[in-house]
């Protein structure tokens, strides 16, 4: 890192994001105040249920939706003032891909990386380079209705890294693609990481939150409801294991009420009671002599999902 | 002074350069369309329909003969046809969650250069196709070649009139079948009772006053005084005024609502 390079490359204060509402009803308040720094080099998640207001946050940091109150400074620069030179240093790559079907794979990026002001020259070697890196080199001059889900995904990420930005941002990187698709997709991401780019990402899938993230905050109907290294938040929000439990419907009530008191924190879902222990093993014995039957019993280290659900009370996926 | 400063910018001239980049795979049919439009109307209404006209109707057409009368009228308004639909359609699409526009705003483009840089491509569409349309028409003897030099600007200056408030118009739409309705409820009607194919004089004369609000027949009546030489300072005058003043104000209307539609 260069001396006089500021110390966060995102800084967000107070940031806050209200949708109006037509007829004199009161805003939307997508994001609520929030306080996070995403320093250079790491892989920041920002982890929430759909509406919780990761996506509002990360089109304030894309620079494409005014910010309603709050602070945000990025690469250095402010939001408000500076959107099209924050722009030019950022790759996006949107929930929505906006690749264009009228071009071919190789077309895309080229036409996309002339909105940076890039030459014909430049962008035909970089081109050349990241349909390697994504492994499409072979589709390069193939219409891009051919290609599958994780290869349009992956031409998005093609794309974004056209103008060799500083920071990555992905909206929900791999939602709708198939698990041997989403490995391809992190191993990319994860070698983005050891080149050196910072990574924000949001997801609301848990292993992805723990495979790619060195930190995340936690966000919950537009609030940050917990911060730090995935390890690090499972330890501070959670006992070491979880004992899962499924129930035969009948007897479901009598069964959960049977385990109450057992251990300090239990998590009753629609198909499944959680208990937090910190011996699986002996909190299944202790089940078992309360004359508790359960169909299934699981043993299983706790998650960011356990911390998701101590947190906000609800699963992330409803 | 800054708007116009902006608008010649180098972002702007980035998101022209991506719609000629995709223009490279339909200008082939794009010019034969530009050919074959005016080849079949001037054919069917200038030689057809006009020889009835020009044994009865001489009177109103005060010496001149109906394709001359007809072709200024029927540049300008197809002109302005195919601007409404280069503009709507690709403006809707592009706003929309997949579309183009949504990969510009994520660059350093602002919403006023996506906006610039699509006008600019209306416009010099609207320079093909005009120039076309008046070439192919001088063939048939509709116009004098000494007209096609003021006629294309004046067809082009209608082009950005329409241009403008269908862009405003379209990025705040997001089904296509409300542009189809757009088109056939206005553009349609408005090519028909503008002064096109017959003088509005022939309307009932409480009809005038309408006839007169429409963009397209000062559009239409200017393209006819300049072309037949019938033109008057203060007719030209009115005519330009209204439709620059539409342009402007399309394009106040397109800036606000783009900004407000890419920038959330």
């Amino acid at each position: 890192m260069a001396a006089d390079a500021p110390a966060a490359l995102i800084e967000a204060s107070s940031l806050t994001k209200v949708y109006e509402r037509g007829g004199g009803r009161a805003g939307f308040t997508a994001v609520d105040g929030i306080d996070f720094q995403v320093r250079r080099g790491e892989a920041f998640g920002l982890l929430g249920a759909n509406g919780a207001g990761k996506s509002s946050t990360m089109r304030m940091i894309a620079c494409v939706s005014p910010l309603t109150g709050g602070g945000l400074r990025v690469l250095g620069h402010d939001s408000v003032t500076d959107g099209p030179a924050i722009r030019a240093r950022l790759g996006v790559v949107p929930q929505d891909d906006t690749i264009d079907g009228e071009l071919t794979v190789r077309e895309n990026l080229l036409i996309y990386g002339r909105y940076f002001g890039l030459s014909w020259k430049v962008l035909r070697e970089r081109s050349t380079r990241l349909l390697e890196f994504t492994r499409l080199s072979d589709k390069a001059g193939d219409s891009v209705s051919t290609l599958s889900g994780g290869m349009r995904r992956r031409l998005t990420i093609a794309r974004a890294l056209i103008n060799e930005p500083e920071i990555v941002l992905l909206d929900e990187p791999t939602t709708g693609l198939d698990p041997q698709a989403r490995h391809l997709l992190w191993e990319r991401l994860f070698q983005l990481k050891e080149d050196g780019v910072t990574l924000l990402l949001t997801t609301h899938y848990m292993d992805e939150a723990e495979q790619l993230c060195d930190r995340l905050v936690v966000m919950d109907a537009g609030r940050i409801v917990a911060e730090g290294a995935p390890a690090e938040l499972i330890a501070r929000h959670t006992s070491r294991e979880v004992l899962e439990l499924r129930f035969d419907r009948l007897e479901r009530q009598t069964m959960t009420d049977r385990c109450r008191g057992l251990v300090e924190h239990m998590e009753e879902l629609p198909d499944r009671l959680l208990l937090s222990t910190d011996d699986g093993e002996e909190t299944l014995g202790a089940v078992h002599r309360r004359g508790v039957r359960p169909v299934t019993a699981l043993v299983r280290r706790s998650s960011l999902e356990d911390v998701f659900l101590k947190l906000t009370g609800r699963s992330l996926l409803d | 002074m800054d708007t116009l400063v902006r608008a010649f910018s180098a972002p702007a001239f980035r998101e022209l350069g991506y719609w000629l980049f995709r223009y490279r795979r339909t200008w082939r049919g794009s010019i034969v369309i530009s050919v074959v439009n005016p080849l079949l109307f001037l054919a069917a209404l200038g030689l057809g329909l006009g020889t009835l006209v020009d044994r009865d109707g001489g009177a109103y057409l005060r010496g001149d003969s109906y394709l001359e009368f007809l072709l200024p009228g029927l540049l300008v308004a197809a002109v302005m046809q195919t601007t409404f639909l280069e503009a709507a359609g690709p403006v809707m699409q592009g706003v929309l969650a997949r579309g183009n526009y949504r990969a510009a705003a994520s660059t350093p483009l602002s919403p006023a250069d996506i906006l610039h840089g699509h006008l600019m491509y209306w416009t010099l569409r609207a320079v093909m196709n005009a120039t076309l349309f008046t070439l192919v028409s001088m063939l048939f003897g509709a116009v004098e070649a000494s007209r096609i030099p003021l006629l294309v600007p004046v067809a082009v200056l209608v082009a950005v009139a329409f241009a403008t408030p269908a862009a405003a118009w379209s990025v705040t739409m997001t089904r296509p079948s409300q542009i189809n309705s757009m088109f056939r409820f206005a553009i349609l009607p408005l090519y028909m009772f503008s002064g096109t194919f017959f003088p509005i004089e022939q309307l009932p004369s409480w009809l005038w006053p309408v006839a007169w609000a429409t963009p397209l027949w000062h559009g239409v009546d200017l393209g006819r005084t300049v072309a037949l030489g019938t033109a008057t300072p203060l007719g030209t005058l009115a005519h330009l005024g209204y439709l620059v003043a539409m342009a402007v104000a399309g394009l106040l209307l397109a800036r606000r609502n783009y900004r407000r539609r890419l920038h959330v």
